[in-house]
């Protein structure tokens, strides 16, 4: 490893601390970026994530559009036809209000606008539940929307930022999604270090750029834009004869994201001095681990800081934490559990009459390895346990018998982390 | 640096008890975790912040949130705060606190020592006499370190009024986590002027006031 330390252009003490919670930081993170259009609906654990933009907006702070909607199927729409329109769009949302966005979703992907929309992630009902798991970011799973998980506060700012850059890359122009841990991060204090509005404003390259497309009707490119002095149809109809054509180059710009946020992670590393990996998945202690632990969102520290705890012991051990869900990094996991005896996934979400959506994501990319490691689900955290660092430790415990065993029998193949009875 | 720092108190603190060597001295060094204990309305999750931006000024990495639920007024409640030499990356509850701060004495039980470290620090508001801690507490003088602080005497007297979030904060002062410049600077950044200036006051009197039993 090289000694050699980057120095970046806004290194920390061009930075300005800020004691924010993980709503306020995306808040901050959406003003900085210069949005032009907010369409949003107030639930928990989102609420401030509403109410600081608006106020920001009532403030005369930004030159922003704030569209107060009646729900987040209307707070969608907004956004695709602000998007539609040219304008940068951000919203936010949370566990039932996602449920009622999910039509929109879909519409905003197929229609390639790149709209920014934070997730603070949340159970779904019933029982009503106002906590944390992520069972609302699986609603849209297939949407074909770009989906970061962050980790901690700081991330939840960085990533905000850098999801307007992804989205809006020429070759992507796809929607993209933030998602942090409802309570965990979205009401939790922790200093951060942000970056001057100017450094934000040029990182992202000023307001959003319009691409240019090719259409019938007009002799050169046009901009993809609603503009009624060159009318073009959005979300036009295409059956049989067009729909399927339609659809691929969604799967194509969608993979091309994999590059883009790589190489958004670096660029923000030589501005901030700050990565995640790189960029789609963070891993620690993986290279030379006997047992790696999956995980996505703020759990991924608690547990990351028990697996330190088992290296210091000389258990080989490490922690892979995926922070790009979709597109998902299938080679860069491959790559990192290629020499992996065990790998247990931790699933902060079920699904019922299935595995955990993480684990058949890793089991997907494993499948074609020739030696495939031992594999085991832990679903923990629903609706909003809390997961302790004795938790983590006990799994550990366990995968230690286990991989001495060899195997794990299919009976216990999805496990329950934390759960009563 | 003048003023010794918290984990200067902790070394004394393992000498003196003959823990060292037992005990991994090293892990205080990176991470101070604190538990607030008062009730709906008295303010306890402000404090928690109050205290995380106050050792964010000193240049510490900080983490402060309340045990998430339904907040109802009068009821008992809790909030964490996290204050490291290095990014916090946990994210659970704090279950092994290093310091437990009481903010309404009516709360004082043996529950609320749950999972308190050995020699942990213990700071109460209080009124009556130190026999009477204890034997809420149900511990001995000595089990642990504790700091009282008439804090709703001083909060009547200063600001007219039972809460006692900002007088508190003089314990962790006291026992040299933060320094009383970042504890000030910290509640002028919070509070409008007048609000202020009056809490300062009273948490420089509660720091005159607050003793080690």
């Amino acid at each position: 490893m090289s000694r050699l330390q980057l120095i970046p252009k806004y290194p920390r003490e061009k930075q300005v601390m800020m004691n924010l919670n993980g709503d306020e930081a995306i808040a901050y993170a959406a003003k900085q970026s210069y949005v032009d259009v907010v369409a949003a609906y107030p639930i928990t654990p989102q609420t401030i994530i509403v109410e600081k933009y608006s106020e920001f907006v009532a403030n005369g702070e930004v030159h922003t559009e704030f569209v107060p909607v009646e729900s987040e199927h209307s707070a969608m729409s907004a956004c695709v036809g602000a998007a539609a329109a040219g304008a940068r769009a951000f919203t936010a949302t949370s566990s039932q209000g996602l449920a009622l966005m999910v039509e929109i979703l879909y519409i905003a992907s197929g229609l390639r606008l790149p709209i920014v929309l934070a997730v603070v992630n949340r159970a779904l009902s019933a029982p009503i539940n106002i906590h944390n798991d992520h069972s609302d970011a699986y609603l849209m799973r297939d949407s074909g929307w770009i989906m970061l998980f962050a980790e901690n506060v700081q991330e939840a700012y960085d990533t905000t930022i850098q999801a307007f850059k992804i989205a809006e890359h020429p070759e992507v122009q796809l929607p993209a999604s933030v998602h942090i841990d409802g309570f965990f991060l979205s009401h939790t204090l922790e200093n951060i270090y942000t970056l001057p509005d100017e450094a934000v404003y040029e990182f992202l390259g000023g307001p959003r750029k319009i691409p240019k497309v090719r259409v019938d009707y007009f002799d050169e490119e046009v901009d993809y834009v609603l503009n009624p002095a060159r009318p073009l149809s959005f979300g036009s109809l295409a059956l049989y004869d067009y729909y399927f054509e339609m659809k691929i180059p969604q799967l194509i710009a969608i993979n091309k994201a994999l590059d883009v946020i790589k190489q958004v992670n670096e660029e923000w590393y030589e501005l901030t001095g700050r990565r995640y990996g790189n960029g789609l998945v963070d891993p620690y202690m993986v290279e030379d681990a006997d047992i790696v632990l999956v995980a996505m969102g703020s759990g991924a520290g608690t547990i990351r800081s028990v697996v330190k705890k088992y290296r210091e012991r000389g258990l080989k051990i490490g922690l892979l934490r995926v922070r790009s869900y979709r597109p998902f990094p299938h080679s860069d996991i491959r790559n990192l559990l290629r020499n992996t005896k065990l790998v247990a996934v931790m699933d902060r979400a079920i699904g019922p009459g299935q595995y955990g959506a993480l684990y058949l994501d890793i089991a997907s990319t494993l499948y074609h390895e020739r030696s495939k490691p031992i594999l085991v689900d832990y679903v923990y955290g629903l609706g909003g346990r809390d997961l302790s660092p004795d938790m983590v430790s006990a799994m550990i415990n366990q995968l230690v018998k286990d991989l001495e065993r060899g195997y794990i029998p299919e009976e216990e193949r999805l496990r329950f982390l934390g759960v009563r009875g | 640096m003048e003023k010794r720092s918290f984990r200067y108190y902790w070394y004394l603190m393992y000498i003196n008890a003959g823990f060292i060597g037992e005990i991994e001295v090293g892990v205080f060094e990176l991470l101070v975790e604190i538990r607030w204990h008062s009730r709906g309305g008295q303010g306890g999750w402000t404090a928690s912040n109050l205290a995380a931006l106050a050792a964010s000024y000193e240049g510490k990495y900080v983490q402060s949130f309340p045990a998430f639920g339904p907040e109802r007024s009068g009821a008992p409640i809790m909030a964490f705060t996290r204050i490291s030499d290095e990014p916090v990356e946990i994210h659970s509850m704090v279950y092994s606190p290093d310091i437990v701060v009481v903010l309404d004495y009516t709360l004082l039980s043996p529950s609320i020592l749950s999972g308190l470290k050995q020699g942990g620090f213990i700071i109460t508001n209080y009124t009556g006499s130190e026999e009477q801690v204890f034997s809420s507490l149900g511990i001995k003088k000595g089990d642990y370190r504790v700091v009282l602080i008439p804090a709703s005497k001083l909060a009547l007297e200063v600001l007219k009024s039972k809460i006692t979030n900002t007088a508190m904060l003089a314990g962790i002062v006291k026992i040299g986590v933060v320094k009383i410049e970042s504890v000030e600077k910290a509640i002028s950044e919070r509070f409008s002027k007048p609000v202020a200036e009056k809490n300062i006051l009273l948490v420089r009197r509660a720091l005159e006031e607050a003793r080690e039993v």
